[in-house]
């Protein structure tokens, strides 16, 4: 392999990390809202406080590690990206901010309100749908550049349907993975109620999620013939992602192996997740930047591998110790600690 | 128009708007871990609940001020692919690896503080208990430390070869660790200990004054009195080595903060004062042989003058008087600290008075105050360059045309972030006094 591939691989494995406990955060919020508005929110409230409470800030340093870290391993993203998404970048993060600083407001100053919870469960599917811009973009098409000059061009944005099947995909793709990680919670925490509720919504977001994978990848043919092929050329991780999420699918149907079958979804977005990211390279941003163009020099990329190896080494045995004491701790989860 | 549509001005405004609201929250971010992590500390070695009541408020309120640490750090470090683009494309491939590993140190300090704040009863051992906040004390500092080497590259960048408007021969450690590294540092770090351990300091201060004369407030002014006289003095001394850096490696920031002109040695420190239209300094307090002492330490180093260096890259002068304000404060800050401790040695005397419980109170505000204008004083101070001598900052900014409406945007965000920040917090405490806490966790109210 070679440093660039080792360095967007380390950046692609934080985004999927990200992928995966941003959108169970996500989902939550809006579940939490959303029961609140019909009453059912005593059903889940607990499930959801217990969980997110201890690792909030953890969720967050996902993203800035991936953020910062295209900056260390290919300086020259910073440049097409960062003056392409001025806006689009500047909405996420005060979407981002106002939902961390509320969450804590209103979890730490124990003052829930109404305004708080909404702003939670509001914020929650807008930022994976502004978030998503970036991936949109990369496609290529919806940025000029002449004259050393980037412009984001905001009507082909907002007037392509890929771009808004990619929104979609990326909503009910949180609000499925968050239902079937609230599924297993609920299971390990012994909670009938809330394990019956959050397993209908499990199930009520599965079949939409991976339709509109399905749209999305079709709509893609369209906007980038060539990444296209490349994942037809690849069909079968895609295939192997259908499979594990028949499998969750199943499995969370007959109320079986709940932990399987998040491991199923977990899987699923994996495979999906680097078949389409695997199929995108060499291209950081279509036409205009591969990773070998942008890349940074030799030394900083064998210091930033050495700097994430020693970080690995340090961070798994400390998150290994927050899931064992919030994750798999019986008598936490049960709320008896 | 009010303001010209410049990417440039505007993007640095917004730079300071962002980062002059981050370094507020990041500030106590870096010290309160320290100070809990005392105060449990003492609670365990002598067996005293109100220290460990303490460490558990002060935790409590800890984590509101980190959610707003955390959601504006996040923001800055966007902001700066955002704003700075072509800044970053060029720091990016020297300094990648420090921002890279302050990532680390937050990811570390994040796991540890969920576990802390969630495991107050849930071991047998006190001592288990404690040993979580260490990571956490750890993890802060060190991002402090790694984004300040960041900030000292911008400074004297160097560990590079730039050859052809290319950067060769890149050596991450040598441009982590620059001249500006040492000073800069231990200055930063130092500075925000005292900072917190001042506003701890104030809000017991605040406590007295009010006539709560509860020993629980005692001992917590006395904590962070005893910590804030050491961490002053350190604070003073390395800004004494701060000088002595910027004379060697940015003369111009120095002469520009000192009003000084000509080049000579037994060279005065200027206090305070106004500028006339033809440079000339009145109503300034003149400090004999000062400005060489900070200098070089001795009254015969010569001191370059601003009229030995191009206009064209002078920093503004106004930066005088923040230089000024951060030195005063920090003179009121190192008394008024030593003067608590020297008054609590002596028998007989009251440590405790109204006078100098109300300088506490006013400590707090004015260290954080210190804080700003040390970083207005240092950032303007390296004007016009963003990476001095390589690139100015007109050169580093966007050149989108939409800064302005993110920079109205970004400050009701802050505007109201802070308010609520405040609320919170001020309900959170108000509606759970220490009295009301003592009682329900059964410590008993010791006499004195
Ligand atoms: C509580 C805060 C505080 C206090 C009391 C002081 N400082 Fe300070 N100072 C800072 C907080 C600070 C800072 C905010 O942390 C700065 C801004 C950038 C930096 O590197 O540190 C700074 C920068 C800074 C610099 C510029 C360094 C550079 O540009 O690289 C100098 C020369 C001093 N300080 C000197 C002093 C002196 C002689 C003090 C005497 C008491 C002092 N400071 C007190
Ligand atoms: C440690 C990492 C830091 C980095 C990488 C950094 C970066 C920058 C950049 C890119 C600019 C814009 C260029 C300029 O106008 O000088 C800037 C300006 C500024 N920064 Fe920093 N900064 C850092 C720390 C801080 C902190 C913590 C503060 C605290 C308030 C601060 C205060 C300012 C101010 C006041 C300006 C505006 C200068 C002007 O208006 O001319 N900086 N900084
Ligand atoms: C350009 C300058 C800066 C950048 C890019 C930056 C970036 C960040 C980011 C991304 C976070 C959130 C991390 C998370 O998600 O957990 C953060 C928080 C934090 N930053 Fe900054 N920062 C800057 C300046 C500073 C400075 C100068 C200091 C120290 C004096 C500092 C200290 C902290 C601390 C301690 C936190 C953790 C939150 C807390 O405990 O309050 N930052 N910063």
């Amino acid at each position: 392999m070679t440093y660039e591939v080792i360095g967007i691989t380390v950046l692609w494995i934080f985004l999927y990390g990200y992928l995966i406990v941003a959108s169970v955060d996500f989902g939550a919020g809006f579940y939490s809202y959303y029961t609140k508005r019909t009453n059912k929110n005593h059903i889940i409230h607990d499930i959801i406080q217990r969980y997110l409470s201890p690792v909030w800030e953890v969720t967050n340093v996902f993203l800035v590690f991936f953020f910062i870290g295209i900056v260390g391993f290919f300086p020259a993203t910073a440049f097409y990206y960062g003056t392409a998404l001025l806006i689009p970048g500047s909405v996420a993060i005060i979407l981002l901010a106002i939902r961390g600083s509320y969450y804590a407001f209103a979890t730490y100053g124990a003052h829930e309100s109404k305004i708080y919870t909404f702003l939670y469960g509001a914020t929650g599917l807008l930022i994976p749908a502004s978030l998503t811009t970036v991936l949109t973009i990369s496609e290529g098409g919806y940025i000029s550049y002449e004259d050393g000059n980037v412009q984001l061009l905001y009507g082909e944005l907002f007037g392509s349907l890929y771009s808004w099947g990619v929104v979609l995909l990326a909503i009910v793709s949180v609000l499925f993975i968050s239902a079937s990680f609230l599924t297993y919670y609920a299971s390990r925490a012994k909670d009938r109620n809330a394990l019956a509720l959050l397993r209908k919504y499990a199930l009520i977001w599965s079949f939409p999620s991976i339709g509109m994978g399905v749209v999305v990848f079709l709509l893609l043919s369209q906007r980038n013939a060539e990444h296209f092929q490349n994942m037809v050329d690849i069909w079968w991780v895609f295939a192997l992602s259908l499979a594990a999420f028949a499998a969750a699918t199943y499995l969370i149907w007959q109320k079986k192996a709940l932990g399987v079958a998040f491991i199923m979804v977990m899987i699923q977005y994996f495979l999906a997740f680097f078949g389409y990211g695997a199929s995108h390279l060499p291209y950081l941003l279509y036409p205009y930047l591969t990773i070998y163009d942008g890349f940074t020099n030799e030394t900083m990329a064998i210091a930033l591998i050495a700097a994430f190896i020693g970080g690995l080494a340090m961070l798994i045995p400390s998150l290994y110790l927050l899931m064992k004491l919030f994750l798999f701790d019986a008598d936490y989860i049960e709320g008896k600690k | 128009m009010f303001f010209e549509n410049d990417p440039v001005l505007l993007s640095r405004i917004l730079t300071y708007v962002t980062l002059g609201f981050h370094v507020i929250f990041a500030t106590i971010g870096v010290g309160i871990p320290l100070m809990i992590a005392i105060a449990e500390w003492i609670g365990i070695k002598r067996n005293d609940p109100h220290y460990t009541l303490l460490a558990r408020r002060w935790a409590r309120g800890f984590v509101v001020t980190v959610a707003v640490g955390v959601v504006t750090g996040t923001a800055i470090g966007l902001q700066l692919s955002l704003l700075w683009p072509n800044f970053m494309q060029a720091a990016g491939h020297t300094i990648g690896l420090p921002m890279f590993m302050e990532v680390f140190a937050f990811f570390f300090e994040a796991i540890f503080l969920g576990i802390y704040l969630y495991t107050w009863d849930r071991f047998k051992s006190k001592m288990k208990h404690f040993l979580l906040i260490i990571p956490v004390a750890i993890g802060a500092t060190a991002s402090a430390f790694f984004i300040t080497t960041v900030n000292a590259f911008m400074n004297v960048p160097q560990g590079f070869e730039f050859v052809n408007g290319v950067l060769t021969d890149v050596n991450p450690l040598a441009a982590m660790f620059n001249p500006a590294t040492p000073t800069k540092v231990s200055h930063v770090i130092l500075a925000s200990y005292l900072t917190s351990a001042f506003i701890l300091g104030a809000i017991a201060a605040i406590h007295l004054i009010r006539g709560n004369k509860h020993v629980y407030h005692k001992k917590a002014l006395h904590l962070t009195m005893v910590s804030a006289a050491i961490f002053a003095i350190g604070t003073a001394l390395v800004g004494d080595f701060s000088g002595k850096y910027l004379h060697e490696y940015q003369p111009e920031k120095l002469a520009a903060a000192e009003w000084h002109f000509e080049t000579e040695s037994e060279a005065p420190l200027i206090l305070g004062g106004i500028l006339t239209e033809d440079n000339e300094v009145k109503y300034a307090l003149e400090i004999p042989y000062a400005l060489s002492i900070l200098s070089g330490g001795t009254p015969d180093t010569e001191v370059k003058g601003l009229n030995e260096f191009d206009p064209e890259v002078l920093p503004p002068l106004w930066i005088h008087y923040f230089f000024d304000l951060m030195v005063f404060i920090g003179m009121f800050l190192a008394t008024v600290s030593i003067l608590f401790v020297v008054l609590s040695r002596k028998k007989g005397w009251n440590p405790f008075n109204r006078p100098l419980a109300w300088m506490i109170a006013a400590g707090g505000p004015l260290s954080m105050l210190a804080i700003q204008s040390g970083w207005v004083f240092t950032e303007v101070g390296r004007q016009p360059w963003i990476l001095r001598g390589l690139m100015t900052t007109a050169e580093g900014a966007t050149t989108s045309s939409h800064v302005g409406l993110m920079l109205i945007l970004f400050s009701v965000l802050y505007l109201v972030l802070g308010v609520t920040c405040a609320v919170v917090l001020r309900k959170m405490f108000k509606g759970n006094p220490v009295e009301h806490e003592l009682e329900e966790r059964g410590i008993s109210q010791p006499t004195a």
